[in-house]
């Protein structure tokens, strides 16, 4: 067992101090932030029917849970965010793999890919309503449209920066471009793969969002533009707020993912 | 005897958009089985070019390359190849780094599986076998890498300036594990190095490379007259001072219009 000296127990606790001070200031800062805008409404400082207040959001909240439509339309966003991601991962690693393995093809498609990739995604969702109909096809064809781009390039530029001795070393071993890729490329760009999926889970739900915007009749985007055009704003906040819960716990759980990936090596 | 490798006046030059660079020019040479054969010369000269010549990985403009009669290109896992760096994979195992080439080759075999755990015991590896190689010192994750590219049973082994990246101490250490491990399981191996007391300490024989386009300017064999030498101990060696300052003499013959003096050996006595 090894002996902790008065120093370093001193220095852990300051460590700990800090973080849990960190906690405490970041948890008040939403509750103040809450209470802010709950009092606000309930002077008359703001407008509550365009502003909402948190009351008002939470009962809102409770009213559609009972409706029982509120879980369906978050479970749609939902799974559309869930099977675009899924061919997201699918389609810019294969891609990208195929860039790699051909620098030829890397050369070509080269300045399209750049073109693509800066284009405002949200620009095709009218297209993509006329093209592929107002359907949850389109819909997540829109969320893979606005990850895919930026995906394969980040996953290309990472794959091209492995170290070309490792790349020698497979060679000299006899191995081609296939061991290659799978002992050496593959391998050592787990951390940029999960890294660049876990900013691709976020744009799938954007684009998700877009194309419900303008083709759905379910989602969170489907309420958040109907409650606008029926001026329940109330809506409007709540699904933003339920947006931004959804949108973190995505996040963790790809967090959680990596963390186990890393933990497994 | 007949020779393990032939060299037979072989020329390469590299191409890019300005220019064409003229590497290596009418080199030949052969080594022998058993034979420890150093290649030195001025950085930037082609040596390494040299060795992925023999490998394999790059073909010649001109000449060929014989390995036991038949040429080696297409053919690289007969030569083995130890690179500056031990390039082990951080992800796999000590086990199965060393497995690497085994798996590529697809020769993953009972047989083979002995021989490697064999070689794994042989060179104290045995305990780190499932250790990751950053939990390894410098000297330790260089005998794993030999041990990979020796699971292949290659003819012929190249050592590409295989200690440069490890500091002074550990370097001479190492230096003489290896070159220890090559006597014992009597290998034949070519050494790159621009250590002239390394290629003097290790080598049977020393091949001098000319600046580029590369040619031999000289062909040393060694005798230091020391009964079962190793690496370390060939730097005690009576005759170790004087081969070392034949080949520094070799290396800077073409270099005195630089400094414009006569050129001085670090090891001559003051």
């Amino acid at each position: 067992m090894i002996q902790t000296s008065p120093e370093q127990k001193k220095y852990l606790r300051s460590q700990r101090r800090e973080k849990s001070l960190v906690l405490l200031i970041r948890f008040l800062l939403l509750v103040f932030f809450l209470a802010f805008w709950e009092l606000a409404a309930s002077l008359g400082w703001i407008d509550s029917f365009i502003f909402s207040s948190p009351r008002r959001v939470f009962f809102t909240f409770l009213e559609m849970l009972k409706e029982q439509s509120l879980l369906s339309h978050i479970g749609v966003t939902l799974l559309e965010t869930l099977v675009s991601f899924f061919f997201v991962i699918i389609l810019s690693l294969g891609v990208s793999i195929l860039l790699w393995a051909s620098p030829r093809l890397s050369h070509i498609l080269d300045p399209y890919l750049v073109v693509l990739n800066s284009l405002p995604k949200s620009a095709l969702a009218p297209l993509l309503i006329v093209w592929l109909g107002a359907n949850v096809r389109t819909i997540i064809v829109a969320g893979l449209s606005v990850a895919i781009f930026g995906s394969v390039i980040n996953l290309y530029t990472g794959f091209q920066e492995v170290d070309p001795d490792k790349l020698k070393l497979i060679a000299t071993l006899g191995g081609q471009k296939r061991e290659q890729l799978i002992k050496v490329v593959l391998p050592s760009s787990v951390g940029l793969i999960l890294s660049v999926m876990k900013v691709n889970i976020g744009l799938c739900l954007v684009g998700v969002i877009i194309g419900e915007f303008i083709g759905a009749r379910k989602g969170l985007g489907y309420l958040i533009i109907y409650g606008s055009q029926v001026f329940k704003l109330d809506w409007v906040i709540m699904s933003i707020l339920i947006l931004c819960l959804l949108a973190m716990a995505l996040y963790f759980l790809l967090s959680a993912v990596e963390k186990a990936c890393q933990r497994g090596r | 005897m007949n020779p393990l490798l032939e060299v037979k006046d072989i020329s390469l030059s590299y191409h890019s958009l300005s220019g064409e660079t003229n590497a290596l020019s009418h080199i030949s040479f052969c080594v022998f089985p058993g034979e420890f054969v150093a290649i030195v010369g001025p950085s930037g000269c082609g040596k390494s070019t040299l060795l992925n010549l023999i490998c394999g990985l790059l073909r010649p403009d001109k000449g060929e390359i014989l390995l036991n009669h038949t040429s080696v290109f297409h053919n690289t896992t007969r030569v083995g190849y130890m690179l500056q760096r031990d390039q082990l994979l951080e992800w796999r195992s000590i086990y199965r780094n060393v497995l690497l080439g085994l798996e590529i080759q697809h020769q993953v075999t009972p047989e083979k599986l002995t021989y490697v755990r064999h070689l794994l015991k042989a060179y104290g590896l045995e305990r780190f076998q499932d250790s990751h190689p950053s939990q390894l010192s410098g000297g330790m994750r260089q005998r794993a890498a030999l041990i990979r590219t020796l699971a292949l049973e290659p003819e012929l082994l190249l050592l590409d300036e295989p200690f440069s990246a490890l500091d002074y101490q550990t370097r001479l250490k190492v230096a003489d594990d290896i070159g220890k491990i090559l006597k014992k399981e009597s290998r034949t191996a070519i050494l790159v190095t621009h250590d002239v007391s390394e290629a003097v300490s290790m080598a049977d024989r020393i091949l001098v490379l000319t600046k580029r386009p590369a040619t031999i300017q000289k062909n040393i064999p060694i005798d230091l007259e020391l009964p079962g030498r190793t690496p370390l101990s060939s730097r005690d060696a009576p005759k170790f001072k004087y081969y070392f300052n034949l080949i520094w003499k070799e290396l800077n013959k073409n270099d005195t219009d630089i400094s414009g003096t006569k050129e001085i050996s670090p090891l001559s006595a003051p």
